[in-house]
């Protein structure tokens, strides 16, 4: 068959990729053969755009067994316990398929979790939706919701936090991004690379149907308006088959019959086979015909770009086929021997004894194709907005404003719908700065983490990317965890556009330097490109997933305030910065200016100092402070319980608006009892860090002396009915 | 006091549940859906989950399954059964408790703390339970609207064979605290012998202060006692 380029152009490769195929193959592709390189060398696999700036991160420290490049990366938490975890987009197929898209993705991160030898403890999501008044949003969430909860909650693995954020910028481009936490044991973690010749590839887990044949392209593209014709390439999920598959490997793994796993997710068999033998520098031979197929006379194209969901590829040890085989009779799975690895370097695809197909490895991972886009610097527009200049507003409507817009509403319309507490481990739930899970049968626990702010990132990309990383070791901080390492999903725009580029690249300096100076080390994450539709880019929304360790659980802290008359601390310097909040944003419509400065030490010193309170046990309550300012975050403080706050207005003179709902960072609010001031005050003073004494708690209102005053349950009622009128 | 936990495939709070049994002292032994015999327990859990996926209707297949002709037996000698979430579906599917569980009223799968009054404390699994006792508990399910014929319903009130029902923290019953559309606000009931019980609520959710609180223990140390 002759390729021609409107066939090349439907594989989603360009001319000059075409022309380099044929100089690494040193003759043309067949169809196949083609259908492989577009399947490897698109953005979602190759990461052709991004590999240069991802290799700047830092990756390393004393917490990492394994960084990025495997399936989920592992990190140390003691006593041969290691943390597996990732974060993934599903975007795309979202975005066409909410449901579908949404419970596909979550079951992608899975596999990469329990692939590594991790039982999986907490699945988390970031989700961001366009303006809640567009055509499409209330299905798109009411969908990306059921899928997530439809998939979690079948499998059995709580779904424990996350985010979800409106802006008009995901009109037609939603955000879907999975994050799997699991617990392995430190010696008994899987990897991908392939070791030994001859030895058997295995197929396990569902069979090969033709869903979601190039999908991986089709998440390395923009929309357009036949979008909706593109259907039939996402996957459909079953998460009954996934939990047989779970628990089929985790059973296979307790003993020493596995040389390498590789789970088959973008781009199925394909990637999964290049990935293997890449990393073990083999060759694969791979016999199509044996291939567990659902649908009849599939061809060796369809079988090796099918996406199909809940399926593996295991290296066995020799000899072990039977004993293996059993484990998966057992839970009525699929398992075939179809092929083996060699000496050859290459990937051969034989079906009934004919070659279909041959290509060195080296050509489909090594060899694809690199780029170093070009991009450019964002010009910060340093505008300074004058409050005189804007109608005047009552803090309290503005307060009113804030807690019952559709982002800051109280999100357990969404979090009701996913199992929270399956595997009675989940020591704090949705609705806190972090979720706490507890170490099976340990004492010790993990705290996770999602967020992003994608308005801080548009502005500038180098604060936000900053922004975003400390913002995610701040919530861990809150609940008394030590942060470790972070998983991130780098959602952004059409990177052949040198202004997305450059924020790519300058969020990820951002991210970059944070992690730096907070030993907080990269281990795994995910590209997302082409976010956007006809021309139109989303904001740049890179989102973190950060993971911290908490030695001893004695208790799990959490945001609402515990008791009357006790001292609240305002920890951290309050500057009044209003460009870019929360309160111009919701009161205004502005978003102009720049997103508030990150001083990394003092984010660090005010962090670590916090975490020496907490771990004396002097903290009550806590909660970091973010979008929507000091206010908001004491408001939080009292919706859910039945004790309030009462505060002063500041002592220096300063305008309240700014006081009240700057988000100035690095900051925190603290409850402490009054017979601990003394040596709260200590260590803080102690350690060089800013703070104030603001107030006091007290019974069932909210008040700041002289200027508003609510009752606990009013607030409750306030940030309560977005959702339920939606 | 020795259990037996059936295993499906799908089960998902089969740990949970063996954990909470061990906790309470019970020699507890797992058993695979495949099997023909069960081993001499006092106690029989069919766990929570998606039994074979839910497919075709929750519990439905389970109620079919191998190792389900021998619950049946174990029942119908005295054996103690109990039945949660998945378990109480499977239950109704294997006419082993009468009635049947509707999709929730407001279509969406629903996990919360929730508040239930215990309404017969006087059976093998709620003697250690005041009578009225109010109970925080989790519920995790789809499908837990419970639905019976009248003739039930009236067997079930004048035998006393309502376990639990949905109240509010106060132990009112009414429309605004059932959370899933239940007759009744019914949460858990008692076959006529009252040696099978199945609940929506999770027990074995609710016993341990860290994680939640200790609102379940009774149910189990009252199977003990």
């Amino acid at each position: 068959m002759n390729i021609s380029n409107k066939i090349i152009e439907n594989h989603g490769l360009k001319i000059e990729e075409f022309e380099n195929i044929k100089k690494l193959l040193k003759r043309e592709p067949n169809l196949l053969e083609l259908g492989i390189f577009s399947a490897m060398w698109n953005e979602h696999c190759s990461y052709k755009s991004s590999r240069i700036h991802l290799k700047k991160l830092p990756t390393k420290g004393k917490q990492v067994i394994q960084g990025p490049g495997e399936n989920a990366g592992v990190i140390d938490i003691g006593d041969n316990d290691a943390i597996v975890f990732k974060i993934e987009s599903h975007n795309h197929p979202s975005y066409i398929e909410p449901y579908q898209g949404a419970a596909t993705g979550v079951g992608g991160i899975l596999r990469d979790v329990f692939t590594m030898g991790a039982r999986p403890i907490a699945l988390l999501n970031s989700i961001h939706f366009g303006s809640p008044e567009h055509a499409k949003t209330k299905s798109l969430l009411n969908g990306v919701v059921s899928g997530i909860g439809g998939y979690g909650n079948c499998i059995g693995i709580p779904t424990v936090a996350g985010e979800t954020k409106f802006n008009e910028t995901y009109n037609e481009n939603i955000l879907v991004n999975a994050m799997a936490v699991g617990h392995a044991l430190k010696d008994k973690i899987f990897y991908s690379k392939a070791k030994g010749l001859n030895k058997s590839v295995v197929y396990v887990g569902s069979k090969t149907g033709r869903d979601g044949i190039h999908g991986a392209s089709m998440a390395s593209a923009e929309f357009d308006e036949n979008s909706e014709e593109k259907k039939p390439t996402v996957q459909v999920g079953d998460p009954f088959t996934e939990k047989l598959l779970m628990e089929a490997c985790l059973e296979l793994m307790k003993d020493n019959s596995i040389i390498s796993i590789q789970d088959m997710g973008a781009a199925g068999l394909t990637s999964s086979s290049v990935e293997m033998a890449s990393k073990g520098g083999l060759g694969i031979e791979l016999e199509l015909e044996k291939i567990p197929c659902r649908e009849e006379n599939m061809t060796p194209y369809e079988i090796m770009l099918s996406e199909s969901q809940e399926r593996m590829l295991i290296i066995l040890e020799d000899g072990k086929e039977l004993e293996a085989k059993k484990i998966f009779d057992k839970w009525d799975l699929d398992f075939v021997v179809i092929g083996k690895t060699t000496k050859t370097n290459n990937l051969t695809l034989k079906y009934n004894n004919k070659t279909e197909g041959e290509i060195p490895i080296e050509a489909l991972a090594s060899k694809a194709p690199l780029y170093d886009r070009k991009w450019i610097k964002k010009k910060p527009k340093k505008i300074e907005i004058n409050l005189k200049d804007l109608k005047k507003i009552k803090i309290e409507d503005a307060l009113i404003k804030i807690l019952s817009s559709p982002n800051h509403s109280n999100k357990s319309w969404i979090t009701n719908q996913y199992d929270q507490s399956v595997m009675c481990d989940t020591a704090l739930k949705s609705g806190s700065d972090a979720a706490i899970i507890r170490i099976h049968n340990k004492d010790k626990a993990i705290a996770v983490s999602v967020d992003s702010s994608a308005n801080y990132c548009k502005s500038h990309p180098l604060t936000g990317g900053k922004q975003i990383v400390c913002e995610n070791w701040r919530n861990l901080i809150a609940v008394g965890a030590k942060p470790l390492a972070i998983t991130n999903c780098l959602n952004f725009g059409n990177p052949e556009n040198k202004e997305i580029m450059g924020e790519f690249a300058e969020c990820l300096e951002g991210i970059k330097e944070a992690c730096e100076f907070l030993n907080y080390p990269v281990v795994s994450g995910n590209v997302s490109f082409y976010n956007g539709t006809n021309k139109k880019n989303i904001y740049p929304t890179p989102v973190i997933g950060g993971v911290g360790l908490i030695k001893k659980l004695k208790y799990p802290l959490n945001l609402n305030f515990k008791k009357e008359n006790s001292i609240l601390i305002l920890i951290g310097k309050t500057f009044g910065h209003l460009e870019q909040s929360c309160f111009l944003k919701e009161n205004y419509s502005l978003n102009e200016g720049m997103p508030p400065e990150i001083n990394l030490l003092n984010e660090k010193n005010n962090g670590e100092s916090l975490l020496k309170l907490i771990n004396e046990s002097f903290v009550l309550s806590c909660h970091d402070i973010s979008s929507g300012g000091l206010i908001t975050a004491l408001a939080e403080m009292s919706i859910n319980t039945e004790f309030g706050a009462k505060i002063q207005k500041p002592k220096k003179l300063t305008n309240l608006l700014r006081y009240f709902f700057g988000e100035d960072q690095a900051r925190y609010v603290i409850e402490i009892e009054a017979i601990n001031l003394s040596k709260v005050e200590k260590i803080l003073k102690d350690n060089e860090v800013y703070y104030e004494n603001i107030g006091h708690t007290q019974k069932e209102y909210f008040e700041i002396e002289g200027e508003l005053k609510f009752s606990n349950k009013d607030l409750f009622k306030i940030n309560n009915e977005w959702y339920n009128n939606y | 006091m020795k259990s037996t936990v059936i295993v499906f495939p799908g089960s998902n709070c089969d740990r949970d549940i063996a954990v909470a049994l061990e906790r309470m002292q019970f020699k507890n032994q797992m058993v695979w859906h495949k099997e023909t015999t069960l081993p001499k327990s006092d106690l029989i859990v069919i766990p929570g989950g998606f039994s074979y996926g839910d497919y075709l209707r929750s519990g439905a297949i389970a109620g079919k399954s191998l190792i389900i002709d021998e619950v049946i037996k174990a029942a119908k000698s005295g054996c103690l059964i109990l039945g949660i979430c998945n378990g109480f579906q499977i239950l109704t599917e294997t006419g082993l408790l009468k009635g049947t569980l509707l999709r929730n009223k407001n279509l969406k799968f629903i996990n919360k703390d929730i508040h239930i009054r215990v309404f017969n404390s006087n059976t093998k699994f709620t003697n250690k339970y005041k009578s009225n006792q109010i109970l925080k508990i989790n519920i995790a399910h789809n499908e837990g609207n419970y639905f019976t014929d009248v003739k039930h319903l009236e067997k079930l009130k004048s035998e006393n064979l309502i376990a639990f029902r949905y109240c509010d923290e106060k132990g009112n019953i009414n429309n605004n605290c059932n959370p899933n559309g239940s007759l009744d606000n019914i949460a858990g009931i008692f076959n006529d012998n009252k040696n099978i019980l199945g609940m929506m609520p999770h027990p074995e959710r609710m016993v341990d202060e860290m994680i939640a609180n200790k609102d379940g223990v009774n149910l189990f140390s009252s199977l003990i006692n």
